[in-house]
């Protein structure tokens, strides 16, 4: 099937969503569609799918005319699409999922489950995609509940599919996965528009790009473009995906971890002896394959965790045995791994968010009244300063995009006086853009003579940000090498093959 | 095939989100759901109504009548419900008219007070229904005051109520401790401790030594409480309405002043949208949960007051007339915030005080107590699906940033 959009414009008020776009998908083709958050790239996926009208412009399926007043009509004539948050119903098998609003009926009418089973598994083996008809939804990991979504589009007939950011919430070997069934659904002749904004991904498996770009197609470059390239499509300007550094500026030690051991809730040691100290203006990362007591390493700093032995010195006080509290105020600051569980109030406003953890003491608080007046001028600071895209510091966190929300929470921690940062994967689910811009602010933390830690998964970050990596494998420190040591050599490490 | 897992029992934090949500309290759905309890009220009205069953199987004879039986019987029973709780039509003077209302205010007082307990637990994502239990506790500290403690007046009354507030408060706190120390469920325990508490009170009735009647026999009822303890009438006879509409205010300011302008109340409310937050921005989550218990407890507590102080006469544990599960549906109703939970109270107490002239119009009083039941159901039902199915919430819509600013192109 051929599909074609063609001048589309769509706009909400004042704003242009979509601003005469166009966009060809040719049969048995991966076409990604590349841009930032808010870019305009779920709204044009809502125009094919029939959930939103176009203003203007038109859609052609082989070189037909079409309108889709609904999702069913779109689906009817053939696409299919994988939102990024599923539309599966928990306490339900594959099977019935998968059939859900098409059911196959035997006699009498009723629901004929052994006619939706073969269907799942002759999806599921035509594509490996390895999915039990049988087992509840609820059960199955995130990845393998993708699939189940990719089967549903398949069982209504799909030609073609649009993949909404389906990588958000995979892990790098489900991502992997991923890639690979996409590659065969293409030679199949299922054609694919992948949406999403990580570079790596789409160098990956495209065969045709369209950048856009606050609701304009800004290029379609080659799919060998590199990410260098990418990047500075989509965000519009220069973007180094490498950051600057002036050599550091070493002062005295304000993070000292000694012999640090820490159990997890099944009091299994997940952290092992750990020694390791950071001097005021240096990058100490931690680098490792997510799951080797990186977590509970950060925690255990900021009190979450009770320390079972050694030692933790902030800036020359012991908070060993310190509340959370006790550890913020001797001047940590703290940038949670997920920051929608632990670093944002989501029902909060931006405001709200950016006085957590402020709520004991001056400039927030006023005796036992919050300084309403104090806090907004705060709050409108912050978002200035951080940059954070919003209408007004009353918007609730939620409404954000995950890089706002990351600034936010950036923002929260570096607004006030630190001597330490203890960033926990401070760029995870964020858009480049907000990469970049994150990354220069922890950079000017440590230039500003704070003592930084990063634990981060990812190579790349450790790498843009580290003066100093220490590995870690299995609840151990591998080694403690200088932050310019190749990526061959880290991995090894990673591996948990000493240096 | 997978391992089979039962729908029985939510888990906590499953029941925290469902709670979340209903208390997320949108006012359409909350007006929406007033008004279909009104609705289906009224189909009870009519279908067990005689003489419209009667019109309706002679509807050959006479249409007409079958349909305007139909609209007279409505109009009967809501009518009968406005002269008994707002304005008494049918009265010759003003003054007998106001008296409905002031019978409102008079049944809503307690409502909003112990709802705003509630109310308080809610918004720390705490399902406290122990409101009854902490009344009674409330009710014992306040009868001992007021019948075995004699003072001048004004301030007896004022130790009477801080007696109440201050008993209510630690039954609430053992909650709290409880749920701090062992991470008890505080349903099961509220649920628990309502029984004893009333339990005690009976039983601290029946004692000589501490609350039975003077000369008193087998019933566990308390003396007459002192007139120096009592809160006194306010527009003198003729009209039941006393001080305690004046604790409600009080309660009221009082708690819009610390849930939205104090830093406890930030907290609390924290606490209640995201407790892994909380913690790591330092909070102490336990603690809060103490305090937010004994707080909420403090609020039933002056319901208590209010309730133990009024009466002329001596107080049995009849006294708490229902209250503490009312507050929970007042708080429920009312979105658990300050001016939700006025209103709610008002509706609740317009029920109350209009029941009376209901029944006398030929409405079973029951039938406010199904519109009651079924205003609850419509607003909580919606997450309880969804939690059960464990179908996603609906998504909030993600704002586009609009605002580019300048610094974008540095």
């Amino acid at each position: 099937m051929k599909l074609e959009l063609r001048n589309i414009t769509k706009s909400f008020g004042t704003l242009v969503a979509n601003d005469n776009i166009s966009l060809t998908l040719e049969p048995g083709e991966i076409h990604s569609l590349l841009g930032e958050n808010g870019a305009g790239k779920s709204t044009l996926m809502n125009v094919l799918y029939g959930l939103l009208q176009p203003d203007s412009g038109e859609i052609l399926i082989d070189g037909k005319q079409v309108n889709f007043a609904s999702p069913g009509e779109a689906m009817a004539a053939g696409i299919g699409m994988v939102h990024q948050h599923f539309m599966l119903i928990p306490v339900f098998s594959v099977a019935e999922n998968v059939v859900l609003g098409n059911e196959p009926t035997g006699k009498l009418g009723l629901l004929d489950l052994n006619a939706a089973r073969k269907l799942v598994k002759e999806i599921s083996d035509r594509f490996g995609f390895d999915i039990d008809p049988d087992a509840k939804v609820e059960d199955l990991p995130v990845g393998a509940q993708q699939r189940v979504e990719i089967i549903k589009s398949l069982a209504r007939n799909a030609k073609a599919l649009v993949l909404d950011e389906p990588t958000a919430v995979l892990t790098p070997q489900e991502t992997d996965e991923l890639m690979e069934i996409m590659r065969g659904l293409a030679k199949s002749g299922t054609s694919i528009i992948f949406i999403t904004h990580k570079l790596r991904e789409v160098q990956q498996v495209s065969d045709r790009i369209t950048v856009i770009r606050q609701g304009k197609v800004v290029a379609t470059p080659s799919p060998k473009a590199s990410a260098n390239e990418l990047a500075t499509l989509m965000v519009g300007r220069e973007v180094d995906l490498e950051t600057k550094r002036k050599p550091a500026k070493l002062g005295e030690e304000s993070l000292v971890v000694k012999d640090l051991t820490v159990l997890d809730d099944r009091h299994q040691q997940m952290v092992d002896g750990v020694s390791f100290s950071i001097r005021n203006g240096e990058v100490l990362a931690i680098a490792g394959v997510q799951g080797n007591g990186q977590t509970e390493l950060a925690e255990a700093i900021v009190g979450l965790r009770k320390i079972h032995s050694g030692s933790v010195v902030v800036a020359g006080n012991d908070v060993t045995r310190s509340t959370v509290r006790e550890a913020l105020e001797s001047g940590l600051g703290y940038i949670p791994e997920d920051r929608k569980k632990d670093g944002l109030v989501g029902e909060f406003t931006i405001a709200e968010n950016l006085m957590l953890d402020g709520s004991f003491t001056a400039p927030f608080a006023k005796g036992v009244q919050i300084d309403f007046a104090k806090r907004d001028e705060i709050a409108n600071n912050l978002i200035e300063e951080f940059d954070i895209r919003t209408q007004s510091a009353e918007t609730l966190a939620k409404q954000l995009s995950g890089g706002n929300q990351q600034k936010v929470v950036v923002a929260r921690e570096l607004g006030r006086e630190l001597k330490v940062l203890v960033a926990s994967q401070p760029t995870r689910g964020v858009d480049v853009g907000s990469i970049e811009f994150i990354h220069e602010q922890i950079i000017e933390a440590r230039d500003s003579g704070k003592s930084v830690l990063i634990i981060s998964t990812e190579l790349d970050e450790v790498l843009a940000l580290a003066d100093r990596i220490a590995v870690m494998y299995r609840g151990k420190i591998v080694g403690i090498v200088d932050g310019k040591t190749s990526r061959e050599k880290l991995g090894k490490m990673m591996a948990g093959i000493a240096a | 095939m997978s391992k089979k897992k039962e729908i029985v029992a939510l888990p906590e934090s499953k029941v925290q989100s469902v709670l979340q949500e209903i208390m997320s309290g949108d006012p359409v759905r909350i007006a929406l759901s007033i008004l279909l309890g009104f609705f289906i009220g009224a189909i009870f009205m009519v279908v067990f109504n005689t003489q419209v069953v009667n019109a309706w199987s002679n509807f050959g004879a006479d249409p007409g009548l079958a349909f305007s039986s139909v609209w007279w019987t409505i109009q009967d029973g809501y009518g009968a419900l406005f002269n008994g709780s707002i304005f008494d039509t049918t009265s010759g003077n003003f003054l007998d008219g106001i008296r409905p209302l002031t019978e409102t205010l008079r049944f809503a007082a307690p409502l909003i007070m112990a709802g705003l307990g509630v109310a308080l637990t809610f918004r720390v994502g705490l399902f406290n229904i122990g409101a009854t239990g902490q009344i009674m506790m409330g009710l014992a500290g306040a009868t001992f005051v007021s019948t075995r403690l004699h003072m001048p007046m004004v301030i007896h009354m004022i130790v009477a109520v801080i007696a109440a507030v201050a008993a209510a408060a630690v039954w609430g706190m053992i909650v709290g401790i409880l749920k701090a120390r062992t991470g008890a469920n505080e349903v099961i325990v509220t649920i628990m401790l309502n029984y004893v508490a009333t339990a005690l009170f009976t039983f601290f009735l029946r004692q000589p030594g501490l609350l039975l009647e003077s000369n008193g026999g087998g019933t566990p009822k308390s003396d007459h409480p002192d007139s120096t303890a009592m809160l006194g009438s306010l527009f003198g006879s003729g009209f039941n309405l006393h001080y305690g509409v004046f604790l409600a205010v009080i309660a009221v300011a009082f708690y819009w002043w610390l849930m939205e302008r104090s830093t406890f109340g930030f907290r609390f409310r924290m606490v209640g949208h995201n407790p892994s937050a909380a913690r790591a921005a330092g909070i102490k989550v336990e603690n809060t949960f103490v305090w937010a218990l004994a707080l909420s407890a403090g609020f039933a507590g002056l319901a208590a007051a209010n309730q133990g102080l009024s009466l002329d006469g001596g107080l049995t544990t009849s006294i708490e007339a229902g209250i503490g599960f009312d507050a929970i549906t007042v708080a429920l109703l009312g979105g658990s915030r300050a001016g939700g939970v006025v209103m709610a109270g008002l509706l609740f107490g317009a029920f109350e005080a209009g029941s009376a002239s209901m029944q006398v119009a030929g409405v079973s009083p029951e039938v406010l107590g199904v519109v009651k039941a079924l205003i609850v159901l419509f607003i909580a039902a919606p997450p309880i699906i969804r939690a059960i199915y464990r179908l996603p919430k609906p998504k909030p819509k993600v704002l586009e940033p609009v605002k580019h600013s300048a610094k974008v192109s540095k």
